[in-house]
């Protein structure tokens, strides 16, 4: 259900690396809106800035230079630790190597975001024990990350995601390292999670992947093409780029 | 509390890197432990020994080689105003021997007044009398542990000994002085002043234990007797007098430099400890870069980090320092057991050397905490 009330607005956002000497324009003047409860992907070929966009809206990097609202919050020159706060509330991460702490158990890893906002250990358990349940997981919550399979702790990463019950899941390449049956699991969650209020941002170079989402934008060396899906179906020149 | 659990979790998960961290510390807080349990158990014994000299007595010890202090310079101390009695002593060791049992003692050659100024008590027989003096008597008195060496359970009153191979007629055996003197307060042979002047060959007097009358009044006798000793002597430096308490000032000061030595060396230790612990917290830092950048990425902030690596080095160290301290104890008791020398435990010296470690902790892991927390989050999760 997509309500037509802004939950990001980027605006005029650039980002350059220097590398060896060479700057590199990873982002170039992008901007873009999305709606609360929007299901929305962004596709670009590997090298394209898919991930650096994903930095700027996770709040994990600062733009040089454009605005970014985000839940009506000027966040583009905030402090780290003011960043470090609205990642910990405003975002859920779903990365493509899942990025799960080893030594912890599924179960810890979940409350680990709670942890950081200082919740009581009760309240915390219960939380993360709900989250590891809606993902299916909830007979695993004492087993390593090591004694699961791909899927698995790709779904104790989005049960890590919803713990903090944050207004945005980000996802990076979900399913990049996984088969495609697992995909299809992992994107029909993704699908379930939007359909519960859940506003998503998947980044992907597969048109696939991409297609499950509401509204597809195309990302193409640092710039945003609205038309992402039609484009990618009438040139078929994304995917083998990757 | 949840940072203290992940802390002991992730030390947990390597145990044998975690013993090796802690090693420097262990064994740092545990030779100290160990060393100032012996120091002051020594340091006890000779305070013990002093304090049996009784808070009345003085004793004026000639020091000086060159100069001369006879029987009768001694008797002048006895005219000083306040003084009670006195008791010229010389002394020497010798070699005891009952038929075929002998045994190294030290042998005081003294008055009859030795026994009340030294406040001593007999088990059997008499102590020397004036006479055996006068008469160059060949009596002895024996210490406990001199008479049990020798005669085991029997009585030694009345038989004979052979000191340094001359024949003793045994009159006296002296009460025990108690445990707390050691075993040498007990491992002795008394013999009249004159006798023992033979036996060790000189006419000097070594010490003179003096008795007050007043308690009260022993620092004005003793600065009579200082006054006696010096038309007597002449030089300053060749006698002392000194009583109970400048001796446990003296015992007391040789404790203190004992225990800055002790200190200076603990602590080098246990910086070594740090430094460590420093270098596995700092590859523990750079392993976990993917780590950091993962709770960064939900929202730890750079505190939280700081923290995180804060207390895992501070757990280090203090686990560090508690077995250091159980290592120490464990130690000493076994040196005790294995030597029987006496040793006394500090409570306040463990909590300290559990502090310092403790600090050293904290010290040593802000660098690579500080570290850690500064880590950007983007690079930290691109690192693999
Ligand atoms: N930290 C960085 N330092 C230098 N260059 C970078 C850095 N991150 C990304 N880049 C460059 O920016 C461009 C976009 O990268 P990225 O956002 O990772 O693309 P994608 O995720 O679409 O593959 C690439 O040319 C990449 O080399
Ligand atoms: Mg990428």
């Amino acid at each position: 259900m997509i309500i037509h009330e802004p939950i990001i607005q980027i605006k005029s956002m650039k980002k350059m690396y220097e590398l060896g000497g060479e700057t590199v324009m990873a982002l170039q003047s992008v901007s873009l809106d999305i709606q609360k409860g929007d299901f929305i992907s962004i596709i670009g070929p590997s090298g394209s800035g898919k991930s650096t966009f994903m930095n700027m809206i996770g709040c994990l990097d600062r733009p040089d230079s454009g605005e970014y609202f985000l839940d009506s919050e000027e966040v583009g020159k905030m402090k780290s630790s003011q960043l470090a706060a609205i990642r910990n509330k405003k975002i859920g991460f779903i990365f493509q190597n899942f990025n799960l702490i080893p030594k912890l158990t599924a179960f810890e890893n979940v409350e680990l975001p709670l942890i950081y906002r200082e919740m009581k250990a009760a309240e915390r358990r219960e939380i993360a024990l709900g989250a590891l349940k809606k993902v299916g997981l909830a007979d695993r919550a004492n087993h390593l990350p090591t004694q699961l399979s791909g899927g698995q702790q790709q779904r104790v990463a989005i049960a890590r995601a919803l713990a903090g019950n944050p207004p945005i899941l980000l996802a990076d390449e979900p399913t990049g390292a996984l088969d495609s049956k697992t995909s299809k699991e992992i994107l029909e969650i993704m699908n379930s999670l939007n359909e519960q209020g859940h506003t998503i941002i998947l980044i992907t170079h597969d048109l696939e992947v991409a297609k499950r989402a509401n509204r597809v934008v195309r990302i193409h060396d640092g710039q945003l093409y609205e038309n992402g899906g039609e484009w990618f179906a009438d040139n078929k020149n994304g995917t083998e780029e990757h | 509390m949840q940072t203290i659990k992940m802390a002991l979790k992730s030390i947990k998960g390597n145990k044998i890197r975690a013993f090796l961290t802690m090693l420097g510390i262990i064994i740092g807080v545990s030779s100290v432990i160990v060393m100032v349990a012996i120091g002051q158990g020594s340091t006890k014994e000779v305070q013990d020994q002093i304090g049996s000299l009784g808070t009345n007595v003085l004793t004026v010890s000639v020091t000086g080689s060159d100069v001369t202090f006879k029987e009768d310079d001694a008797n002048q101390i006895q005219d000083v105003n306040g003084v009670e009695a006195i008791a010229p002593t010389v002394s020497g060791r010798v070699t005891v021997k009952n038929g075929q049992t002998n045994t190294q003692v030290s042998m005081i050659g003294t008055t009859s007044s030795y026994l009340d100024v030294r406040d001593l008590q007999l088990q059997s027989g008499r102590f020397i009398a004036d006479l055996d003096h006068d008469n160059h008597s060949k009596i002895a008195v024996l210490g406990s542990d001199t008479a049990q060496t020798l005669f085991g359970l029997g009585d030694p009153v009345g038989e004979s000994v052979k000191v340094n191979g001359t024949s003793y007629k045994v009159v006296g055996v002296l009460e025990s002085v108690g445990s707390s003197l050691g075993t040498s307060g007990d491992s002795t042979i008394i013999v009249p002043l004159s006798t023992g002047q033979r036996l060790a060959s000189t006419t000097e007097i070594g010490s003179v234990y003096v008795k007050v009358e007043n308690e009260d009044a022993i620092n004005f006798a003793s600065r009579l007797i200082e006054q006696t000793m010096y038309t007597i002597v002449g030089d300053t430096d060749s006698y002392s007098v000194s009583s109970q308490e400048d001796l446990m000032e003296t015992a007391s000061s040789v404790n203190e430099t004992m225990t800055l030595m002790l200190g200076g060396s603990a602590a080098i230790s246990l910086i070594v400890g740090g430094i460590g612990i420093m270098n596995i917290m700092l590859v523990s830092v750079s392993e976990r870069t993917k780590e950091i950048g993962i709770r960064k990425a939900i929202g730890a902030k750079r505190g939280n980090i700081l923290l995180q690596f804060l207390i895992e080095s501070m757990v280090l160290s203090s686990f560090g320092g508690i077995i250091g301290v159980g290592i120490g104890v464990i130690s000493a008791q076994i040196y005790t057991l294995a030597t029987g020398t006496a040793i006394a435990y500090s409570v306040p010296v463990m909590l300290l050397s559990f502090v310092f470690s403790l600090l050293v902790g904290v010290v040593f892991g802000v660098f690579p905490a500080n570290k850690a927390s500064k880590l950007h989050p983007i690079q930290a999760l691109r690192y693999e």
